[in-house]
Parts: structure tokens; C-alpha cells; sequence
């Protein structure tokens, strides 16, 4: 099918194009230019066109968790937040170990025709970081990367060996480090906050400590190793150092993270309970900083849906997580305003960038490259508020917010599967 | 940010949930209003009216006697009606959520609940779900607060030592896992303690303690030197031998309250204990039962600090 | 128009005569806070009586808790006597619905059982709601509708009563 994008401002964050233009696309590619008459024209007048959002974490709830979130309806609020192509996280309900499973997650996605879905294979088998998983039967059933999701191993041995493993194939592997026995029983950021509220703490340095031997097992293995959701600016700094040496190191920073610190938890707010938790102004002003110079590749959503129920709870009972789908694309705007960056600068976190660390094409809107679009207005506000989400997921720590950022249609693979109302 | 939820519209203390975020005035209001319930409590006739055909529910999701029986009497020394509910046992084991609970007790026209549950913050989540008549009384939370205890802490320094502003008042013990310690310390600055300090090993004190506005002492001696009021806290079973403290003896030996080391107080200082003592631990016998201890009077003054709660927080 | 309200201080000694005629020293006297306090403290010395003076606050005892709440900032009931057995005076400033004298009627039977009570009042604005009178009354006062009839002491000690706004 032929579409003509017309009169948008076109901002391609890989080139640093940003200009009012037109895109062109054919066959579910974006092409130079074509003479036929379109089939569709879509006046973007008034709006930013950008390649669509990649977002490396986004917790589909499926398989196991359908009863927090379903596949269509999180792929609804994909596409509402004009995300066209996640990753999802290896801790579902049975974890992503086994081919089987990784298939129909995939078929099931694919049938849907919203974003595309990158699943994330478990590293270790059911992650209880004991024995390895078919990296290669799951390479093949689609996984695109290797994790352990928000659980440590223990067994440094077992590390050591899984990145081997994973380094023999060339398979990246995500960590989220943090020390399991530091952060035990931990919910907060271990400082003035966490005491004045009397919450366990967890230290930076459960992060740090974690962070530092993971790099010395790159530095042995040579995996490409990506570490997820950094909280600290002890975290930042490493990275920074480990990259300066040349090591195959790439980071993420969960969007919430570069807005919240622990001041506010408030009283004891459970939409603020998040792993790894929000820590000190000094840590989010880091985080902030480090993924406006690249030190942080890119910032993704870490969408996390949790019914109601979990989190009318004590703070230290609630299950941590917020929805982020629908949130990732004004969050990383007011970012990058924040930080006076440019636009192409700004996407770049959630677009090339991150479509590097994920090894695919899209990401860019170039002739050739798959027509993974957003067509989104950046002065127009909203309300964050459960009407105006999605997703099942309604717990945010932004709500009642009124944030600036208008999805208005997403395409993917040429073919909108969005369109504001 | 919620404004303070302790209060109401008038500015009136309609829940009490922590010291912290307390006015000066009310910290005030409640001592002051202790005082004469102090005066009923040492009549023949123990009881007032006051609270008569009101219903206060004790909602002890964490066990715990003492504090229970403390607000039973307080509750009946106003001739209110007082519902134990063990929620320990009964709902919450069969998955009851919080909250649940919660509003099928409000169904049964409660007028104050008194809410001691082991998670930080469950009082306040459970103040945001009642009714605008039903008042929330914390009796623990965690680590958090146990704003009652606090405030008769406060109301017996103020007995024995009269004006707040000239004292050192030093906290001795596991601050880290301490509700008591975190609403003292508060009480004691909001109104002007000049020095409070903190004793306790590194690893009994939590990250940031010195923001709350203590000095920090590792050596007990040199804490406690010139202090007028030593305020020991108790010791759990389970601190004692694992990674946070080696031994109850080490303890003892060193941040144990001692006649010895009360010495270095002043000589007419107090020496506090929110009970229940573990001799031989925290204290040793000829110092708990000594001139200088005031634990026994703390847990007369606890009552009427407690009808002092009720009745101010009931009538707003 | 306002009428002329009595001076308070002329009022006292006119009590204290008509109470010097009627009552022994072994009766016993409490002042309800604080109005009824300051003219028991002002009465007591004058009429010889054994025992010290006893104060009493009705704050727990008042009857529009639910409405009103503890809102009255309380002072301690000190009453350094026997209660049993015993001819009190009650002392208050100003009878009015007669509501206090009730709560203070409640309270003193929590000390003990007396042989009698007998009111004493600076003032009497009529208005009652209970059945209760005052044996002993310095003036009666005519309060317009709106107003409140309330006693004031200065700095000095002088006792004076005020109309102020309010029902």
C-alpha cells in the first residue's frame, strides 16, 4: 500500500533530520518518493513525524498475569503511546524459558498486527539462576537478548558461566544488577527518606557492588552485556568508565527514574514503589545528566501493570511497578526540555538508540528502513487519569499530571494501527 | 503532595498517625489535655462520660498485649465501648486485603479505630479509606512511628524536668528498627529540645539519622555525659545474634545503662524505657528499679496521654 | 438600647454577707472554671471555711461533646476534701441554661456522695432549660436576645460582667 505523510515536521533522530517534509511509504518500507497517487495521505500538519518508539521494557502480563493485563490490551496501549516496537521482560507466569512459550508470545503479538514484540529470554532456567537455558533453541524461537528480570543470581559461578554461554553465540545479555543479599527485604532508597518513613532500605552501593563485578566478568567474557534500569550516579559513572575502556557495555534508565527521587514517596505513596526504587536528588540528577550525554543509551518505560488491589496496600506490601506505555513518549519529551536538548537529540533515547542496543532496523526514517511511525503533536496536553489510559494498568505515580505530548497516529509496517479520537 | 492527613479542614487533629508533621500547638493541646485525665485516673471513680455511646474498635494486626490493654483502659476510662479485633488471626490469614477489613468493621458504626499493623504507613492508607466521623489512632506501624508512645514520653519528661528548652535527652538502643525512637526524636525537636542524641552501634542506626536532627554517638559514655533524660529502647530476640550485633552480652557490655555509666548523666537525670525491659540487655535491675527510673509513672502517664488522644480526636 | 448591667464587684460582698448567715465553716466550696473559679477565690477567703478551696472543670463531663468536641481547653479538677457526707457550694459566674451546673452536679458525684449541694451564682439571666435555681444569687440580669452575659477580670483582679455577641 502506498502512503503519503504529508506537511509533518520530520524528525529523524539517526540522521539529525528536522525539517518539514513529507514521508513516503511503499510496501511497508519508507521509500524516497513514488509518483503513483497515494492510497492514503495523512496531513501531519502542526505535527512532529518520528520514527515509532522502541521500548526496551514493557511487561505484556502474558503469559500467566492475564488477569492484571492482557496482550491486547497493553498492545492497545502500546500503540496509543506511539510505541511501535517493545521488548518484553522474561518474568511472566512461566517465565520465557522454554521455546514453546517464546513462539506463541510471538504468533499471539504477530496476529494482534500492533507493535512488534521482541521477547526477552530467561537466562537461567524458571530464573531461579541454577542451570542455563537453551539459549539457542530460544535465539531461534525469537528471543533477542537473555535476563533475569528483576531476579539476581546468587551464584556468581553460574553468572560467569551463563555470559560465557551467551558470549560463544554472540547473544547479548541484559542484567539488572543488584546485589541480592543487600537489597534483601529492601523496598526504598536506603537514606533520609526510607528512615523518616521507617521503610528498609536498600544501599546504592547493592547496585554498585553488583555493577562492578558484573563488568569484571565482561571484561573476562566479552559478552555484550546491556544493563537495565541503573538507579545510582555511582551506576552512571561506571558505565561511563567501562565504555571509555571499550568494553561491549550498554545502558537503559527507566523514564520515571530521570523525573522521581525519593522525596516523593510522600506519605508513603505506593505508586512509588518501583524496582530498582527511586532513590536520592543527587542519583535522578545523574541519571538525568548521563542519559543526555549518551552514557545511557536510552530510556524505556519498564511498563508495568498492577491491578488496583496491590497497590491499596502498605508501601512495603505493594507490588512494585508503574504502567509506563502511554507515559514513555511525554516523559522523555519533558526530558529532554528539561535538559534543553533538541528534539532529534530527545527520540533518539527511544528510537536509534535504542534500536541499536536492540540490533534492529527500524528506529530511523530512512528509504529503506521499516515504516515504524508516530505522528504525535508535542504542545498538546493531557490528563493522566485511568479514562485516558489503555492499559489495565492505571497506577502511576503521575496521576492526575497534566503532561504535554500527543500521540496522533502510529503506523507500523506501513499500516496504521492508531488513530486519536 | 496530600495536605497533612492528620488534620482537618480547621486545621483539628482528626487522626493521629505520627508526631511528625504535628503543629508546635497540638503536640501542646495533647499534653495539656493529659493532664487533668490525669487527675481522673487518681480518683475513685476512674471514669468520665465523655466518650459514652462511642465505639473505639482496637485493630491489632501486629499481637501485642500491652499497648491493647493500655488503649482498652484509656477507651473505657471514658466510658466509650471498646471491640478488640484480633485481625492478627482472623481475616487477614484468609486474604482479606487491609482495606477490606477495614470497611466491614466501618459498617458496624465504629468511631475510632486504633490500628497497630507491622507495615510502615498501613495507618495512613486506612485514614484515606474512613469515614469523615471515624478517626484513625496509630499504635504502631513498622519502623515508622508509635505517635502515643511518643507523646507520653513527652509528657513525662515534661512532668520531671518542666521546660524543654534546656535539656539533652538521649535515645539509647536499635534506632534503626525503632518507631518509638523515630516519634520521640520528632516530638522532642519540634518542641526545641536543644540537643537530642542518638547511641547505638553503626549498625543499629539508619542511613541519614543526623536529618532528623540528632547528634550521633557510637561510645555510650561519651553520649551520655551531662544528659538529663536517658530514654533506653528495647532490644528484639531476633537483633541479637546475626549480622546486626554479635551477642545480647556484648550489648549489655557495651550500651547497656549501667549505674556506672548513668553516672555521667547528670545527677538528677531520669532514665526512661518504653517497656517491655529486657534486664540484663538494655538495662541492669538496680537501674530500672533505681531513684533515677521512671518507667513505672510512663505507663500511668500513658493512659491519660491515650484518653487525651481519644477525646480530642473524637470530638473534631 | 443595653441595659445597665450590675457591677460585679459590688455584687460580692452582698454575697458574702447572705452566705456568712447561712452557712457553717464545716461546709466545703468549688469554683467551676473559670468564671465560677475566680468568684469562689474572691468569696472563700471571706467565709472561714476548714477546708481549702476546690476547683472544678466540667469538660468531660459537658453534653455537646459530639457537637462541639474537647474544645474547651481543659483544666485539672483539684478538690482537696472529702466529697462524702458533706454540704457543698457550688460556685459559678453566670446561670444560664443551667447545662453547666448539671455536668458539675455529674462529676461531683463521681468523688463521692454529699450531703447537699447548694448553687451559688454571681448572676442569674434566667433562660433555664433544666430544673435548676440558685439558693444563692447576687443579681438578676436581663440579657437581650443575641447577647452573652460574661464575667471579665482585669489584670488588677477586678472582677466586672460583659455582654458580648453570641447566643
Amino acid at each position: 500500500m502506498k502512503l503519503l505523510i504529508k506537511g509533518g515536521r520530520v524528525v529523524d533522530p539517526a540522521s539529525g533530520r528536522d525539517e518539514v517534509g513529507d514521508v513516503f511509504v511503499s510496501e511497508g518500507r519508507v521509500v524516497g518518493s513514488f509518483k503513483d497517487k497515494p492510497e492514503k495521505t495523512i496531513d501531519a500538519k502542526g505535527l512532529v513525524v518520528a520514527p515509532g518508539l522502541i521500548d526496551l521494557s514493557a511487561r505484556l502480563r502474558e503469559p500467566g498475569y492475564e488477569y492484571k493485563a492482557t496482550l491486547e490490551s497493553e498492545m492497545d496501549a502500546a500503540v496509543a503511546g506511539g510505541v511501535t516496537s517493545l521488548a518484553c521482560p522474561p518474568d511472566t507466569e512461566p517465565p520465557l524459558d522454554e521455546p514453546g512459550l517464546v513462539d506463541m508470545l510471538r504468533r499471539r503479538a504477530k496476529a494482534l498486527s500492533r507493535a512488534r514484540v521482541y521477547p526477552v529470554g530467561a537466562l537461567t532456567v524458571k530464573l531461579a539462576g541454577e542451570r542455563l537455558t537453551e539459549m539457542s533453541e530460544l535465539a531461534e524461537a525469537g528471543c533477542v537478548a537473555f535476563s533475569q528480570a528483576n531476579v539476581p543470581i546468587t551464584d556468581t559461578q553460574v553468572l560467569w558461566r551463563a555470559m560465557q554461554y551467551a558470549a560463544t553465540f554472540g547473544f547479548p545479555v541484559w542484567l539488572r544488577a543488584e546485589d541480592r543479599w543487600l537489597a534483601r527485604d529492601g523496598v526504598a532508597h536506603d537514606g533520609e527518606v526510607a528512615t523518616r518513613l521507617g521503610l528498609p532500605g536498600i544501599p546504592p552501593f547493592a547496585e554498585s557492588i553488583a555493577i562492578a563485578s558484573a563488568l569484571l566478568l565482561v571484561r573476562a567474557t566479552g559478552t555484550r552485556t546491556h544493563f537495565c534500569r541503573l538507579s545510582t550516579a555511582a551506576a552512571v559513572e561506571m558505565i561511563r568508565a567501562a565504555k571509555k575502556e571499550g568494553l561491549p557495555v550498554s545502558c537503559d534508565v527507566g523514564i520515571h527514574h530521570v523525573h522521581l527521587s525519593e522525596l516523593d514517596l510522600g506519605y508513603n505513596d505506593s505508586q512509588c514503589r518501583l524496582e530498582p526504587p527511586l532513590r536520592s536528588q543527587r542519583d535522578r540528577d545523574a541519571l538525568a545528566a548521563g542519559l543526555a550525554d549518551g552514557t545511557i543509551d536510552c530510556a524505556v518505560s519498564d511498563h508495568t501493570p498492577v491491578d488496583e488491589d496491590q497497590k491499596q496496600m502498605p508501601f512495603a506490601e505493594a507490588e512494585p511497578g508503574a504502567t509506563g506505555l502511554e507515559l514513555l513518549l511525554p516523559l522523555v519529551l519533558k526530558w529532554g526540555a528539561a535538559r534543553k536538548l533538541s528534539l532529534a537529540k530527545t527520540l533518539a533515547r527511544v528510537t536509534s538508540d535504542a534500536a541499536r542496543v536492540l540490533g534492529v532496523t527500524s528506529g530511523r526514517i530512512e528509504a529503506g528502513a521499516p515504516a515504524d511511525l508516530v505522528l504525535f503533536d508535542p504542545q498538546q496536553s493531557w490528563r493522566v487519569e485511568p479514562a485516558a489510559l489503555r492499559s489495565q494498568g492505571k497506577n502511576t505515580p503521575f496521576l492526575g499530571y497534566e503532561l504535554a505530548g500527543r500521540v496522533r497516529t502510529t503506523i507500523v509496517a506501513g499500516n496504521v494501527v492508531y488513530e486519536y479520537r | 503532595m496530600a495536605a497533612n492527613p492528620q488534620l482537618n479542614a480547621n486545621g483539628e487533629l482528626q487522626h493521629l498517625l505520627s508526631i511528625e508533621g504535628l503543629p508546635r500547638d497540638i503536640l501542646l493541646q495533647i499534653l495539656d489535655t493529659a493532664e487533668p485525665f490525669a487527675g481522673v485516673t487518681e480518683r475513685e471513680v476512674k471514669k468520665v462520660p465523655l466518650m459514652r455511646g462511642k465505639s473505639v474498635f482496637n485493630l491489632f494486626f501486629e499481637a501485642s498485649t500491652r499497648t491493647r490493654t493500655t488503649f482498652e483502659i484509656a477507651a473505657k476510662r471514658l466510658s466509650a465501648d471498646v471491640i478488640n479485633l484480633n485481625v492478627a488471626v482472623s481475616s487477614q490469614s484468609k486474604g482479606e486485603s487491609l482495606l477490606d477489613t477495614v470497611a466491614n468493621l466501618s459498617a458496624m458504626q465504629a468511631d475510632v479505630f486504633v490500628v497497630r499493623h507491622a507495615s510502615s504507613g498501613a495507618p495512613y492508607l486506612i485514614a484515606r479509606h474512613v469515614k469523615p466521623h471515624e478517626h484513625v489512632i496509630n499504635a504502631g506501624d513498622g519502623r515508622h512511628a508509635h505517635p502515643t508512645q511518643g507523646l507520653l514520653d513527652l509528657y513525662t519528661i515534661r512532668h520531671y524536668k518542666k521546660d524543654f528548652g534546656r535539656l539533652t535527652v538521649a535515645v539509647v538502643g536499635d534506632v534503626l528498627h525503632s518507631r518509638v525512637a523515630r516519634s520521640l526524636i520528632h516530638g522532642l525537636t519540634t518542641l526545641g529540645v536543644p540537643e537530642v542524641r542518638v547511641i547505638g552501634p553503626q549498625t543499629l542506626m539508619p542511613a541519614g539519622v543526623e536529618a532528623l536532627g540528632v547528634r550521633v554517638f557510637h561510645d555510650m559514655r561519651a553520649g551520655l555525659k551531662d544528659c538529663d533524660v536517658v530514654v533506653m529502647l528495647r532490644l528484639q530476640n531476633e537483633r541479637m545474634n546475626g549480622p546486626l550485633l554479635p551477642s545480647a552480652q556484648e550489648f549489655f557490655k557495651n550500651y547497656g545503662l549501667t549505674a556506672e555509666k548513668l553516672a555521667l548523666a547528670k545527677a538528677d537525670a531520669i532514665v526512661m524505657h518504653p517497656g517491655p525491659m529486657n534486664r540484663g540487655v538494655e538495662i541492669d535491675s538496680p537501674v530500672a528499679d533505681g531513684p533515677h527510673s521512671v518507667i513505672l509513672p510512663q505507663v500511668t502517664f500513658g493512659i491519660a496521654v491515650r484518653m487525651a488522644v481519644m477525646s480530642i480526636v473524637a470530638g473534631n | 438600647m443595653t441595659p445597665k448591667l450590675p457591677d460585679a464587684e459590688a455584687l460580692l460582698p452582698k454575697l458574702a454577707a447572705e452566705l456568712k448567715a447561712r452557712v457553717t465553716p464545716a461546709s466545703a466550696m468549688i469554683g467551676l472554671h473559670t468564671g465560677g473559679a475566680w468568684v469562689a477565690e474572691r468569696l472563700h477567703p471571706l467565709l472561714g471555711f476548714k477546708d481549702p478551696l476546690g476547683l472544678m472543670d466540667i469538660a468531660f463531663y459537658r453534653d455537646d461533646y459530639a457537637k462541639e468536641g474537647l474544645k474547651h481547653d481543659p483544666k485539672k479538677t483539684r478538690i482537696p476534701f472529702e466529697v462524702e457526707g458533706r454540704d457543698l457550694l457550688l460556685v459559678d459566674d453566670v446561670l444560664y441554661t443551667g447545662r453547666t451546673v448539671r455536668a458539675a452536679m455529674n462529676e461531683l458525684f463521681d468523688y463521692g456522695r454529699p450531703r447537699s449541694i447548694a448553687l451559688v451564682v454571681l448572676a442569674d439571666r434566667g433562660g433555664r432549660q433544666l430544673p435548676i435555681e440558685a439558693q444563692f444569687c447576687g443579681a438578676k440580669v436581663e440579657v437581650p436576645a443575641g447577647r452573652r452575659l460574661r464575667l471579665k477580670r482585669a489584670a488588677s483582679g477586678k472582677l466586672a460582667l460583659e455582654l458580648e455577641d453570641g447566643g
